[in-house]
């Protein structure tokens, strides 16, 4: 399987997109689609980075897999719990120990340089954009 | 004189009616193995809900990343445990976000326990994001092996 997302979408329907998928964004956290989990993600960019947050609760540093090449990020991880021998689940909502969520990446980050920290179960990935895309801001000059 | 009509769509009702369907769909082709119970919430709910149990203790796990453990309430009624607190995102002012999944503000999970659980010995400890809450059974009501003589 591999769900393909855009980590940024740029222009004016980025904008739009965030909240049209905001009230739906808790299920695909936990909804497994082939007995994978899918981590809840918040993506935001500013003037130097983009940073991907995502919730991967169980997941240790042993079990997180991070990737990315040129094209695309890969985030993966595997959930391990202090289990007692024979314990036979009573309920659960997740249903898979594995998440996986991929993000396709654009040619203005530096993808060799990517960051990553996890910590109490949330991964921080932290992109930095190539010095000649970041934002300068331009001076209206007013005559006086 | 319209209001009716549209208020009957705005999104929220349209999504429980998605959610509705989706539960049904689900109930007639059994992909939930365990019956639900009167205080079960809709999939989706954060966070997200394990329990496992063996005859000496029932496991409740709770996926919560970056939780702080003060501001957790940990609470046992007989065999109803309440799970209740917080998480704020920091949010980075600055940035354009994309996307924000991610669950912020309170929560309340309350959890029926099998029956023979003891309140009084019941431990709680924070790990990579997965709030563990262990609780004892009652030795009386451990099965017992009974050999014939």
């Amino acid at each position: 399987m591999s769900e393909t997302q855009n980590v940024a979408t740029r222009g004016s329907t980025g904008v739009g997109k965030e909240s049209a998928e905001g009230s739906t964004a808790l299920e695909s956290a936990t909804r497994d689609r082939e007995g994978v989990l899918i981590p809840a993600v918040d993506i935001f960019e500013d003037e130097h980075q983009i940073t991907v947050q995502a919730e991967m609760p169980g997941v240790s540093k042993e079990g997180l897999n991070v990737q990315a090449d040129r094209n695309s990020l890969l985030i993966e991880g595997e959930v391990a719990l202090e289990l007692a021998s024979g314990m036979a689940a009573l309920y659960a909502d997740l249903r898979s120990t594995k998440y996986r969520r991929t993000f396709t990446l654009s040619g203005e980050l530096e993808t060799g340089q990517i960051a990553a920290s996890l910590k109490d179960g949330l991964l921080t990935v932290r992109i930095p954009k190539r010095a000649e895309f970041r934002t300068r801001k331009i001076k209206v000059e007013v005559p006086s | 004189m319209f209001e009716s009509l549209f208020t009957s769509f705005d999104t929220d009702s349209v999504f429980d009616e998605f959610r509705r369907l989706e539960n049904e769909v689900a109930q007639l082709f059994g992909h939930s193995p365990w019956p639900s119970g009167i205080r079960a919430v809709g999939r989706g709910t954060f966070p997200p809900i394990n329990i496992g149990a063996t005859p000496e203790r029932v496991d409740v796990y709770l996926f919560a990343a970056n939780l702080e453990p003060k501001s957790l309430d940990i609470s046992i009624q007989q065999n109803l445990l309440t799970v209740s607190g917080s998480r704020n995102a920091e949010v980075n002012e600055s940035a354009q976000y994309y996307r924000r999944e991610r669950f912020d503000g309170e929560f309340r999970r309350v959890i029926t326990l099998p029956e023979d659980v003891d309140p009084e010995r019941v431990q709680a400890k924070y790990r990579n994001g997965v709030l563990q809450i262990t609780i004892q059974r009652h030795e009386a009501a451990r099965p017992r092996q009974i050999t014939v003589s």
